[in-house]
């Protein structure tokens, strides 16, 4: 215990670039995931067709062999060779969640009464419009819930960069816990409860966006 | 395309434009995957003998024997404990004790709140290395925890989704607390939960490979000693690997959307979020009758 907090600047640092990774991550997944999103209600079939091969193959695979395209696989071709550490995991981690976030969002636009759409198209408003002014704003509201459970996940998984050498939280708790091995237990409680505190913060905020969201209806 | 309710029918303007998209998307996707293709073969990566150990007998016999069963092996053991995990504190969560609920609420909690990776190295440093149990059921127990979580969860919310008449009308012919937790709820919630749990076994099968980190056996553990026996060939291995785990997981993908429409019938799936705050606002709007707009 006392070797945790004598280096606590230590654990600081590497949640740290926890909360950098999630966020930089967190950032691509939500636009990637909104165009893909986008691209699977809309109208032209060749462009769903890519969306849901997207979400299909990536929603399947596990983030740890993401992982082992990006840091290791790539760098055998010659591509992101002098790349840092954190922009190859935060391309790893967004790209596995961007499905995750389409299917939220969708899910979204499915909690859309048809009335909105009808009433719409009815007054003659193009897809885009229709999507733009109509569906899309009402969607984001009832897609905040799924929303905060893809994100708490997604902060969850950046632990996974860890494998490939990120220092982020959680290999500082393993450097901490291979030195310190009689003391395992206080480490691992310290750490849990810094991810605690990030999770339900992503929790709270949905919470409160949620309820400011459905006064303002 | 005419069953969507967010446009119209196209006219032929609209037709020409949709078209239009339609050759510059497909041209694009070709475009990029001649040129990925072009790539890999400048970079000499789709030459013979950089994919020969997969279709060599011996190296595909370690590759399904010692990776993809050892792997679906860890993945159903921790799936069989989850589920009884999953029963004990799910139904825990809705007992008459205050006590019993909050220790069960804590438990869940902390469970779903960690990364399963931070777990199962705590696991294994503390009790699975040197004279411990080692990897494998160091795997295999952060995944029951995890999922075990998950699944209370998903109990939780399968026996609160039986009709409530159910439950009335057992205690009203005097049937016991237990009796009608075992004879009424739990057989009408198993089945409303049956998705749930298949796809559950996804989520458990994909968390195997985080087994890496702590050098567990399975599919990521053979990948290693390929890419290790054959120099250069991480890319091919990496290929082979997502190949594998996306075609099982279709699988079990496949076997939940039937047992839905076999057992469940149109409704909803049951969604739990991430903590007790998603996971009650998610309740709160998740029932949505009747179809929305985007519905595939």
């Amino acid at each position: 215990m006392e070797n945790v907090f004598s280096d606590f600047d230590l654990v600081l640092k590497a949640f740290w670039l926890t909360i950098q990774l999630a966020l930089l991550s967190g950032l691509l997944a939500m636009v990637l995931g909104t165009l893909l999103a986008a691209m699977r209600v809309g109208p032209v079939a060749v462009l769903r067709g890519v969306a849901s091969t997207y979400v299909a193959l990536v929603r399947n695979t596990p983030l740890l062999v993401m992982c082992i395209f990006v840091f290791v696989a790539a760098p055998n071709l010659g591509l992101f060779v002098g790349t840092p550490f954190l922009l190859k995991g935060t391309i790893a981690v967004g790209l596995y969640t961007a499905p995750f976030v389409a299917e939220a969002i969708r899910s979204g636009v499915n909690a859309v009464p048809l009335g909105q759409a009808e009433a719409a198209r009815a007054i003659g408003m193009t897809f885009a419009q229709n999507m733009r002014h109509v569906v899309l704003p009402q969607a984001f509201r009832a897609s905040v819930p799924p929303l905060a459970s893809t994100l708490i996940a997604m902060t969850k998984n950046t632990s996974v960069v860890a494998v490939f050498g990120l220092m982020e939280a959680t290999a500082r708790m393993r450097d901490f816990v291979n030195k310190n091995s009689d003391d395992t237990i206080g480490i691992f409680i310290i750490f849990a409860i810094g991810y605690i505190l990030l999770v339900e913060l992503i929790s709270l905020a949905a919470y409160g966006l949620e309820r400011r969201w459905k006064a303002a209806r | 395309m005419s069953g969507s309710v967010l446009f119209d029918a196209p006219g032929p303007k609209t037709i020409a434009r949709h078209r239009l998209y339609t050759i510059l998307t497909a041209v694009g996707v070709v475009a990029a995957l001649v040129g990925v293709l072009l790539f890999l073969q400048s970079e000499g990566e789709l030459a013979y003998e950089k994919w020969e150990q997969f279709v060599t007998p011996e190296y595909v016999e370690v590759l399904l024997v010692d990776g993809l069963l050892k792997t679906l092996q860890m993945a159903f053991t921790s799936i069989i404990f989850a589920v009884l995990f999953g029963v004990v504190f799910g139904v825990g969560k809705l007992s008459d004790h205050a006590p019993v609920r909050w220790l069960c609420s804590l438990v869940v909690e902390f469970f779903r709140a960690v990364p399963v990776l931070l777990l199962m190295v705590f696991i294994f440093f503390t009790w699975g290395a040197g004279d411990g149990f080692g990897p494998y059921w160091s795997v295999v127990l952060a995944l029951t925890l995890y999922n075990g979580s998950v699944l209370a969860e998903v109990f939780r919310a399968g026996v609160l989704a039986v009709p409530k008449g159910q439950g009335e009308a057992a205690y009203a012919i005097g049937m016991r607390k237990t009796q009608v937790m075992n004879l009424v709820l739990l057989p009408q919630a198993v089945k409303i939960m049956l998705p749930a749990i298949i796809s559950q076994c996804v989520v458990a099968l994909k968390d195997t490979s985080l087994g890496m980190y702590i050098v567990a056996p399975g599919l990521t553990y053979v990948a290693k000693l390929m890419w290790t026996e054959f120099p250069g060939t991480h890319l091919q291995t990496a290929i082979v690997l997502s190949f594998l785990y996306i075609s099982v997981n279709l699988v079990l993908t496949a076997i939940a959307t039937w047992v839905q429409k076999r057992f469940v019938g149109e409704h909803k799936r049951l969604d739990v979020g991430m903590t007790a705050l998603t996971g009650l606002t998610t309740q709160g709007t998740g029932g949505a009758p009747g179809p929305g707009i985007g519905a595939p």
